[in-house]
């Protein structure tokens, strides 16, 4: 069989999901400054994934190519990707813009018609706005089969669909559907793999696309939303330590929780 | 006006979430069209019409079609998309629940809007409130678009009240069936018979203290079983494989509020804190005086989970 599967990776460059954010001064976001940034987890579970898929089915898939857009820091994680098994990359330059997920998915489809994609892969939900959104966005756009929160994905080459399990409120389901689609990974999906040092220097050697926004012109990419305000959600005051369960069951029946 | 898409069981029954989707509907002050899909919809549209107190809800569209049993996205799309084409439509809500999730986006991006998610306060018809980086912040979000495309946090909204109401009963217009071939395979739900996670009132929630899925069944289910509780538990507990992972509460997972949660052996994680600082009581029992979890609770305990939770489950029982 000829190699006819090209995947195309989007992963977004957000805080460390260790770090706890810090609303900034002006209360229109958090804090940036000073804060380590790493590779969105649900992104590195689909570049995982998709390295996976390429070494199942060597003889099918042609490429994985990895997409980042963002500031040109995000470069960080596309090396990163790199280095863990994707064999090309797009950088698309959008300086400090925060795009929205509908931009995004915008970019996205020029992207995927320009490296001629036809299955897509990318985390459910990024870490930092937390909208699960641009992957069923990506699917509307390319009127594509779409498979969120997959917990499995089993390719069947002769037929070029792919099964995946989702995982669902209170249980999972599956679903299958014929290629080009997206898929958006979840939480159980695969453990990532760690880029060695060796792989990240090689890495270097890889190719990297550098685009900016100017570059999708065509794309309205105003945001639609207008941030009001950020602000702390209001803190929990701790409460008390009781000294034995009599005293946490008298607690809880003055308190009638139970 | 509102259009609001319920979510049923297979067997047509109004799911709690679409309760709560329909109460912040109601919230908007416009009047409500609510949209019931799949074989079952009929018994949905009466549930609506007949359980259901809600004076705004003034038309029940009715897609009854097998097409739409299992909620596919690329069935419903099409469907929603004619319907929001309408000038009458400002807004339309939906609940966050993995449907909800799964189908507001394709919908938005084929509508050009973009979508206002997972809020948690509607401060007014323009204006919500919606958790970001795992609810570590609160962004107040301004909607300048002419459609609001909305889905909730059921457990930031009550249920609607009980009751009835005068809502004209319509059929949905007929749509072309393409799924992209999309196929159904199948479904499999943990079947028991406590409340729904993110409906219950009453949580009790297991972390990796237990050390074991045999420890955590004889601890979390007996105290679960003496408050008629929901059963919960955090990411480390469900990838240790003490439990299955559709109970897991936090971040990645569901997120509740209810009357009490009772966390046993969690040491609070950001992630999992994220899921359940909502709720109303919280109880902590750990071993570890210093555990994160002791910062959020209203009455911690510590000592050994052994014994506690036995004694505790004794005493409520009794």
């Amino acid at each position: 069989m000829s190699k006819q599967l090209r995947i195309l990776v989007p992963v977004k460059r957000v805080i460390d999901y260790a770090i706890k954010p810090r609303i900034n001064k002006a209360g229109t976001g958090v804090e940036k400054a000073g804060v380590k940034f790493s590779m969105n987890p649900f992104d590195d579970i689909a570049v995982e994934e998709a390295v996976r898929i390429k070494e199942k089915h060597k003889n099918l898939v042609e490429k994985i190519h990895a997409v980042s857009i963002g500031p040109a820091k995000a470069q960080d994680i596309l090396r990163t990707a790199l280095a863990k098994g994707a064999d090309t990359c797009t950088l698309v330059d959008a300086k400090e813009a925060e795009l929205e997920p509908l931009a995004v998915a915008k970019i996205l489809k020029k992207v995927v018609e320009k490296q001629n994609a036809n299955l897509v892969i990318l985390g459910k939900q990024s870490i930092d706005d937390d909208c699960n959104n641009t992957g069923q966005m990506l699917a509307g756009l390319l009127k594509w089969p779409q498979a969120t929160n997959a917990a499995k994905v089993v390719i069947d080459e002769a037929n070029l669909r792919a099964t995946v399990t989702r995982e669902i409120d209170g249980g999972e389901e599956t679903i299958s559907a014929p290629l080009p689609m997206v898929i958006t990974t979840d939480l159980r999906l695969n453990s990532p793999r760690y880029a060695t040092l060796p792989n990240l220097m090689k890495a270097k050697k890889k190719p990297m696309e550098k685009l900016t926004l100017s570059d999708f012109s065509d794309v309205d990419t105003a945001p639609r939303l207008e941030v009001v305000k950020v602000e702390e959600p209001p803190a929990r005051s701790a409460g008390i330590k009781v000294a034995s369960v009599d005293e946490l069951i008298a607690k809880l029946k003055d308190a009638k929780a139970i | 006006s509102t259009l609001a898409f319920i979510e049923t069981s297979p067997e047509g029954k109004v799911l709690q979430s679409s309760l709560s989707a329909l109460n912040a509907a109601n919230q908007l002050g416009n009047p409500i069209s609510a949209l019931v899909v799949g074989s079952n919809a009929n018994a949905a549209s009466e549930e609506l019409r007949n359980k259901i107190k809600c004076g705004n809800l003034n038309k029940i569209i009715v897609a009854k079609n097998a097409a739409y049993d299992n909620f596919l996205p690329e069935m419903l799309t099409p469907l929603c998309t004619e319907l929001l084409r309408s000038d009458q439509y400002s807004h339309f809500i939906v609940s966050s629940s993995s449907v909800g999730k799964n189908v507001l986006p394709r919908i938005g991006a084929l509508l050009d809007y973009q979508p206002i998610c997972d809020i948690t306060k509607i401060v007014d018809a323009n204006t919500f409130v919606r958790p970001i980086y795992a609810g570590n912040a609160l962004a107040t979000v301004k909607c300048p678009q002419d459609k609001k495309l909305i889905s909730i946090r059921s457990s930031s909204f009550p249920s609607i009240e009980e009751g009835a109401n005068e809502a004209e009963i319509v059929d949905a217009p007929l749509m072309e069936s393409s799924s992209l071939g999309t196929q159904w395979e199948g479904a499999s739900l943990v079947k028991n018979e406590r409340p729904d996670l993110g409906s219950a009132t009453r949580i009790v929630s297991g972390g990796r203290g237990l050390k074991n899925k045999e420890t955590f069944e004889r601890l979390v289910t007996p105290l679960a079983d003496s408050l008629h509780a929901a059963i919960g538990a955090t990411r480390a507990a469900v990838d240790a494989g003490f439990c299955d992972n559709s109970l897991q509460i936090g971040q990645t997972g569901k997120v509740v509020a209810p009357d009490l949660y009772i966390a046993i052996g969690i040491s609070g994680a950001i992630q999992h804190l994220a899921g359940m600082k909502d709720s109303k009581t919280i109880v902590a029992i750990n071993n570890d005086p210093e555990a994160p979890i002791f910062q959020v609770a209203d009455f911690g305990l510590v000592g050994d989970l052994n014994e506690i939770v036995p004694e505790l489950t004794q005493k409520i029982t009794k």
